[in-house]
């Protein structure tokens, strides 16, 4: 691309904040959030959607930020790994990923932690059999699937549990 | 840079056809864009579906169900109406890519991509769909068999777009039933998939419809094999006559992910498993 991008505005929730800015409609959004805000923890595995490694959750559900274009965003509220913190749900999974040794190289890991977000807000009651499903287009080359499905049960588990009495 | 333009209505969008005739018509993108990609140059003007009117919701018309070529294969896969009436639809959407593809990927992209592969198709074939074709001199409807011209290729005629999806509901509840064999359950491209309606009176097949996807150029029927079920029970001896035709009547070819004479043993294989269904009743109810 030699000719110089022409920005185009845009405005959309990221992870929970109104945000505007001016960007090449055609930008894939894994390059808008890791090379422009930039917010790296969003990784591009295969750049084809084949990975997963790059979902994100627009309008809550998970979609692969590899293929979709900035221009796409417009209006959506956008939520990255950033966030998961800020989530009740996601704070959990990070205490679970971190408890059951869920991680190996990492890089599959905030991929990982998005699809299960959305996965268990839907479905606080999944099962592993759901788990395994829900995660089935999230792939790990470290093949640490075993840790990762026992994190994330952990984490549903705990929130089926009835809240402890004081 | 090009624009990325997202038309809400017809109006809307025949304009933008007409103001950039070199434009692509974009829905999930989940083809399109690795395609775009790997010819490493800019992106051309792309008009994006998503939101258009008429184009993402799944209605009852009549006796028919009618799809938005913009629905997302989630939405197909889960929708009520396609999940009480069309449940051969609904695994073949279920089955392409992983969830969050699904939440992506639409129906009209799987058919307007045309890949032998496409995991919707060989139950639209069977369901005799018909695909309402939208352009500046107005609608037309092609049957799948006309829509689909080869491997990668459709009738589509430059600046024309693929509108709805509508598929008659069909009657006396028949077995429906899809199954893709791939090298691994999720993300795989189907080495092999087999779409089977089935209509069963008194335990015996009063009509069979099978299609094979991914074995080649097209969504491959066989005659010869839905006629040796007719009249029978659903057991292992006239799915064995029916197995044998179905080898014939494939053409694989040998690729990176399976090799020809691997395809047609799991063509035949896949129809021999409908043995499951062998204890269906004239219900045609499935476990």
């Amino acid at each position: 691309m030699s000719k110089p991008p022409e920005n185009a505005p845009i405005s959309f929730f990221l992870n929970g904040s109104p945000l505007s800015l001016s960007v090449a409609p055609g930008r894939r959004v894994v390059d808008l959030l890791r090379e422009d805000l930039p917010l790296t923890g969003t990784k591009e595995g295969c750049g084809t959607g084949e990975c997963g490694a790059c979902t994100l959750l627009v309008d809550g559900l998970p979609m692969l930020s590899c293929l979709m274009l900035a221009a796409q965003l417009e209006g959506r509220n956008i939520e990255t790994v950033e966030s998961l913190e800020k989530d009740p749900v996601g704070e959990k999974l990070i205490t679970s990923f971190e408890e059951k040794g869920a991680v190996q190289c990492g890089y599959c890991i905030p991929g990982m932690e998005m699809t299960a977000l959305a996965l268990l807000r839907k479905h606080p009651d999944a099962d592993r059999e759901d788990i395994r499903k829900g995660l089935s287009g999230n792939l790990c080359r470290c093949t640490g699937y075993v840790k990762i499905l026992d994190a994330v049960e952990d984490t549903a588990k705990t929130l089926k549990a009835p809240k402890e009495m004081p | 840079m090009n624009p990325v333009l997202f038309p809400r209505t017809k109006e809307m969008l025949l304009s933008m056809v007409k103001a950039y005739p070199e434009a692509r018509f974009m829905a999930g993108g989940t083809d399109l864009l690795v395609a775009l990609r790997q010819k490493q140059k800019a992106l051309p003007p792309l008009i994006g579906l998503e939101r258009m009117a008429g184009m993402g919701d799944i209605l009852k018309e009549g006796e028919e169900i009618s799809i938005g070529a913009a629905c997302t294969l989630r939405e197909v896969a889960s929708h009520p109406l396609t999940r009480q009436h069309l449940p051969l639809l609904c695994q073949g959407a279920a089955s392409v890519g992983g969830p969050a593809l699904r939440n992506m990927a639409t129906l009209g992209g799987n058919l307007c991509t045309a890949s032998p592969a496409g995991d919707t198709l060989p139950a639209l074939f069977l369901l005799d769909a018909r695909l309402d074709l939208l352009s500046e001199t107005g609608l037309r409807t092609l049957s799948m068999e006309a829509f689909i011209t080869g491997p990668g290729r459709t009738a589509l005629l430059p600046g024309e777009l693929l509108h709805r999806i509508r598929i008659s509901i069909p009657q006396n509840t028949p077995i429906q039933h899809f199954e893709k064999v791939g090298n691994r359950n999720a993300m795989a491209i189907a080495v092999a998939s087999l779409a089977a309606l089935i209509r069963m009176e008194q335990g015996l097949v009063t009509e069979a419809r099978l299609a094979w996807g991914s074995v080649g150029p097209k969504v491959i029927r066989s005659s010869e094999a839905e006629a040796a079920l007719m009249g029978k029970p659903l057991r292992e001896e006239s799915l064995k006559e029916a197995a044998f035709h179905a080898q014939k009547a494939v053409q694989p070819i040998s690729d990176i992910r399976a090799s020809a004479d691997y395809r047609k043993t799991v063509s035949a294989s896949l129809l021999q498993r409908l043995i499951l269904y062998r204890d269906s009743d004239d219900k045609g109810e499935q476990s």
